[in-house]
């Protein structure tokens, strides 16, 4: 058990996906303008994660034993399908969060932490219920991280920023700090 | 301008179907040509580290476990097994010097990546190498390079077990000075280690030298 | 403009006005995530090149036999094709660099750059163009990580493409190589790249006020 939290804290906090790995980094300086798209763009982030993970587990165990060689080629296609699918699914239960996702949506598929966490995952030879713990740590760790930088984006919004730092030159410097930041978490539970 | 309007099924199908057996084809031919030499060099790598860790020794034979004993590893086209493995390493003469004990666990960072020597004769770790770590470069990363550090795994009592202590004040034949900036590192290197001996030790002295030599 | 004429400008565009990383901001993972040191960066910038390269030329070649609904999905297994044979092709011959570079290659093929290029330029344009276009965006991309990681690597290990450059006095900021250092270091650059930017076309618009000719 102990096992399987470490995993969920891991990849949520101390192996930050957005802020240690850089995975999911699109999203986190295109959407990242208000908190609440931010916050609902990093749950349907969690939930492609989680199927994907599902997938990529039964993938490794029952198909690529034989071809390797195949992985990324099968992982690419679940997960486009299943953004696909998240998409129409949105579309016809929530269409006003549909139109505040916009764009965003079908950019989940070339999110490299979709893709990076399964490949992450298959590494790292994790068992179903350890990938679970995988998809859904590295997904708060990303909604953390868009959050955390739609917030300050949005107080920034409120001050006067020099010119030469305006626009993404200001997000990269507000990352970095915010990846100092979380380094802090490094060598956390591991006193044991 | 490009694409063909409103193509039927048909040939949106035969287009993704083309496009699929040509790219299965490439793959295919791209994997079977390269397998050969990527397995050399894992096995290259990892024969390297066994005769680091073990120092005399040229040869080596891999064990798995099965039902509780250990067994040789059967070879097919020289692939060495990369998990749940021993390695008997051999000098010359065919003299077993000891086996090669690859071992993981959680550092400070992420997992690191060991193997280390053990003499079952004279139940002393001989040598360690740390194969794969991400510890904060400047600092963790020290239990790579630090030669003191790695000195100490040379004549490593491990009864009752290896201990980590405060550098500068090992005593005792099991215990390890952690490095001073380093110490959770350290630390879990120790652990692993130990975990390590946990798993294999009363195996490979089962064995020890009644094992053919290769 | 002659046919000379548009393959240069296609081509030149890709290294400074439509820059991947720095005007266009695509393949930040990559561009962020193994450019702790400038080999590293190089590595990654070829790998890059050979995948929007390979795919590049085979989306143009077949422009116009696949129709427009399935593009997209024939464009990945285009570009996932190629990187797997680069994955396959990296741990075969230079497993050093493979190891360095992990997970990051398989993860090519979801930079936005290639899937761009294919969808903005390579599906509508002929051989040659959609060529000069994907050399132009691949040699500016690699520019960008080599700039990147060669500053992180002098700054956080003290060496350059792995010779020492200060000897042993020098303290590394250790930072540097570390994940705040990709953002730090990119964010700067963003700034300089801007500001250079800017005073070339007040100076074009400059010259051009006093009814000269561009240069």
């Amino acid at each position: 058990m102990g096992n399987l939290f470490w995993i969920f804290a891991s990849a949520a906090v101390i192996n930050n996906f957005t802020l240690a790995y850089f995975l999911g980094l699109c999203p986190f300086f295109g959407v990242s303008k208000k908190i609440e798209t931010a916050f609902r763009l990093g749950l349907a982030n969690i939930f492609v994660m989680l199927i994907t993970s599902v997938c990529a587990w039964f993938l490794n165990t029952y198909v690529l034993e034989y071809a390797g060689y195949l992985r990324l080629m099968t992982f690419i296609v679940v997960i486009a399908s299943t953004v696909q699918f998240v998409e129409m699914a949105i579309k016809k239960l929530s269409p006003a969060l549909f139109k505040a996702l916009g764009i965003f949506l079908p950019l989940i598929t070339t999110n490299c932490a979709i893709l990076g966490l399964a490949l992450f995952q298959t590494n790292r030879n994790y068992t179903f219920i350890e990938g679970i713990f995988y998809a859904i740590g590295a997904g708060a760790g990303l909604t953390l991280a868009l959050v955390l930088m739609a917030g300050i984006r949005e107080e920034c919004e409120l001050v006067e920023i020099p010119d030469i730092v305006k626009g993404a030159a200001l997000s990269f410097l507000i990352a970095g700090i915010l990846s100092m930041a979380f380094m802090g978490f490094a060598g956390l539970f591991s006193g044991a | 301008m490009a694409s063909i309007k409103r193509a039927g099924p048909f040939r949106l199908i035969a287009t993704l179907g083309i496009a699929g057996f040509f790219s299965g084809l490439v793959l295919v031919t791209v994997f079977l040509a390269t397998q050969p030499l990527i397995l050399r060099n894992q096995a290259e790598a990892l024969e390297a580290a066994i005769y680091r860790v073990l120092p005399g020794s040229k040869k080596q034979k891999a064990f798995v476990l099965e039902e509780d004993t250990l067994v040789p590893f059967k070879e097919d086209g020289g692939r060495l097994p990369l998990e749940d493995a021993v390695f008997g390493a051999y000098d010359d003469n065919g003299q077993l010097v000891g086996f090669g004990i690859p071992a993981e666990g959680p550092g400070f960072q992420d997992t690191i990546k060991l193997i280390y020597g053990y003499d079952v004769e004279s139940e002393n770790i001989v040598g360690m190498e740390v194969l794969e770590s991400k510890e904060t470069p400047g600092l963790g990363d020290k239990i790579i390079k630090d030669q003191d550090f790695l000195d100490s795994f040379k004549a490593l009592s491990v009864e009752p077990e290896v201990l980590a202590v405060k550098p500068g004040t090992s005593q005792n034949s099991n215990e390890v000075d952690t490095i001073s900036g380093a110490t959770i590192s350290s630390k879990a290197v120790i652990k692993i280690i130990n975990e390590g001996n946990r798993r294999w030790i009363d195996l490979v002295s089962q064995i020890g030298e009644s094992e053919e030599k290769p | 403009m002659d046919s000379e004429g548009r393959l240069r400008k296609e081509t030149m565009k890709g290294f400074w006005q439509e820059n991947p990383v720095f005007v266009q901001l695509l393949g930040l993972c990559p561009a962020l995530a193994v450019t702790n040191s400038a080999i590293n960066g190089l590595a990654m910038g070829g790998a890059t090149t050979f995948v929007l390269l390979g795919s590049s030329i085979l989306v143009s070649l077949f422009r116009n036999l696949i129709p427009k609904q399935v593009r997209i999905t024939t464009f990945i297994i285009t570009i996932a094709t190629f990187v797997t044979v680069a994955d396959l092709s990296l741990q075969a011959l230079f497993p050093a660099i493979h190891k360095e570079l992990g997970a990051f290659i398989a993860l090519i093929v979801v930079n936005c750059l290639i899937l761009g290029r294919q969808e903005a330029f390579a599906s509508r344009n002929p051989f040659r163009l959609a060529v000069g276009d994907a050399v132009g965006m691949a040699l500016g991309f690699t520019m960008a990580l080599v700039l990147v990681g060669g500053i992180r690597e002098i700054l956080g290990s003290g060496s350059l493409f792995g010779v020492s450059l200060f000897g042993d006095a020098f303290e590394p900021w250790v930072i540097m190589i570390l994940p705040p250092g990709g953002f730090l270091t990119l964010g700067v650059l963003l700034i300089i790249f801007a500001q250079v930017q800017k005073s070339r076309s007040q100076r074009q618009a400059h010259i051009k006020s006093k009814g000269l000719e561009a240069a």
